[in-house]
């Protein structure tokens, strides 16, 4: 894909996720910052093509750091957001 | 794109990360309501789930050692941090967390450039990559070593604002070494001396440095009962990371799923800021403004 076509995805996303905060109840400013935390480590797919691909030393070593460090994030931040919302079970607001 | 690909049909990792996306706005709004807020963490955990495990079935993977052993000591650490803190350190750990999902970022976009480095250095790459890379490393640093501090901050060491003669310019100093560094990746331009003929991106690891020390500047003067707010706009800066190496990597989900995280923390912390009756130039720079509210609240 061309810049021009993830700058479109960029901006599109911005609005979306600009729209989708709205009137957050206080109880909820920290579980949904835990949440977002979470779904950043997103970047661990970039992590796992630069430390599979296995191109040089120096590059493999950069990569299993960046997959440690963003599995880490993935797995700790859901894990820690599902403990904070279990308090929200069965909850009827 | 890096690696080459397997055998899937070349539409599957694309359609992969669409459902991705999908799982992730649809997960992020259910966790803006109490009583879907659990379901919304799991969609976006599933949405998780799928996007890295279409990543790994579909990419060529000629160090599967290393990468696997790096998936096992990340979600073994991961788990065991989530599942033994208190409830009441939780915040820290969050903290925690996103400054490693932001150093992440910043060392992903380090190992594209050295892996993509041409025989004339960072010239021969494509501008946009160099410069969603300085991107990249700027916020990544800032992030990492920011997070740090406000952890820190929270779990009780050095809680009280760190206040000292010069603070703006020392600030400004490092920031000016960042961009310069920046400027020097994206240009192609070697650094003096001995980084001139460095095949590891001399360029970039200075701005990468620049932007640590300057996360650590941002933050210590900050006080300990503010750091809930520092680290949603963190937060809000890894998701920005993240979508700044999707631009780096040529990769859509990262590009859809860091922005909205950007986007929606960048929201959520001036959401907070007027719940407490501040601007956020306040919060962070003190001083300023005189808890006057912010921007318009959507």
């Amino acid at each position: 894909m061309g810049f021009v076509e993830n700058l479109t995805l960029f901006v599109l996303a911005a609005f979306v996720g600009y729209e989708v905060i709205t009137k957050i109840p206080a109880t909820l400013h920290t579980p949904l910052i835990s949440g977002t935390n979470a779904i950043s480590g997103i970047t661990l797919i970039g992590a796992v093509v630069v430390a599979g691909a296995g191109h040089s030393t120096l590059a493999t070593v950069l990569g299993f750091l960046a997959v440690v460090m963003a599995t880490t994030n993935v797995v700790g931040g859901y894990l820690v957001s599902h403990r904070m919302l279990e308090r929200f079970r069965g909850r009827e607001d | 794109m890096l690696g080459s690909t397997a055998g899937l049909p070349p539409a599957t990792l694309s359609l992969a990360y669409l459902v991705a996306a999908v799982l992730f706005i649809l997960g992020l709004r259910a966790l803006t309501h109490p009583r879907t807020a659990r379901r919304g963490n799991l969609l976006s955990a599933a949405g998780m789930v799928v996007a890295v495990g279409v990543t790994l079935l579909w990419f060529e993977i000629l160090s599967p050692v290393v990468l696997f052993a790096g998936l096992l000591v990340g979600a073994a650490l991961g788990a065991w941090l989530a599942t033994s803190v208190d409830t009441t350190d939780m915040p820290q750990l969050v903290g925690l967390f996103n400054g490693f999902g932001g150093g992440a970022s910043a060392l992903v976009a380090g190992a594209e450039l050295v892996t993509r480095l041409g025989p004339t250095g960072t010239a021969t790459l494509p501008v946009e990559t160099t410069t969603a890379a300085a991107v990249t490393g700027l916020v990544g640093g800032v992030t990492f070593w920011g997070s740090l501090v406000a952890a820190g901050k929270l779990q009780g060491y050095v809680e009280d604002p760190l206040k000292y003669p010069g603070e703006d310019a020392l600030k400004a100093a490092f920031l000016a070494v960042a961009v310069i560094a920046g400027g020097a990746l994206v240009t192609g331009i070697d650094l003096p001396g001995a980084l001139a003929t460095a095949t590891w991106v001399p360029s970039y690891w200075v701005l990468v440095a620049a932007a640590s020390v300057l996360g650590i500047l941002l933050v210590v003067p900050i006080g300990g009962a503010d750091m809930p707010v520092v680290i949603a706009l963190l937060n809000a800066c890894s998701g920005l990371a993240a979508a700044a190496t999707g631009f780096a990597l040529d990769n859509s989900v990262l590009i859809v799923a860091g922005t909205l995280v950007g986007a929606s923390g960048l929201i959520l912390t001036v959401v907070m800021c007027e719940s407490m009756n501040r601007s956020l130039t306040n919060v962070l720079f003190g001083g300023y403004g005189t808890g006057a509210p912010g921007e318009d609240a959507p």
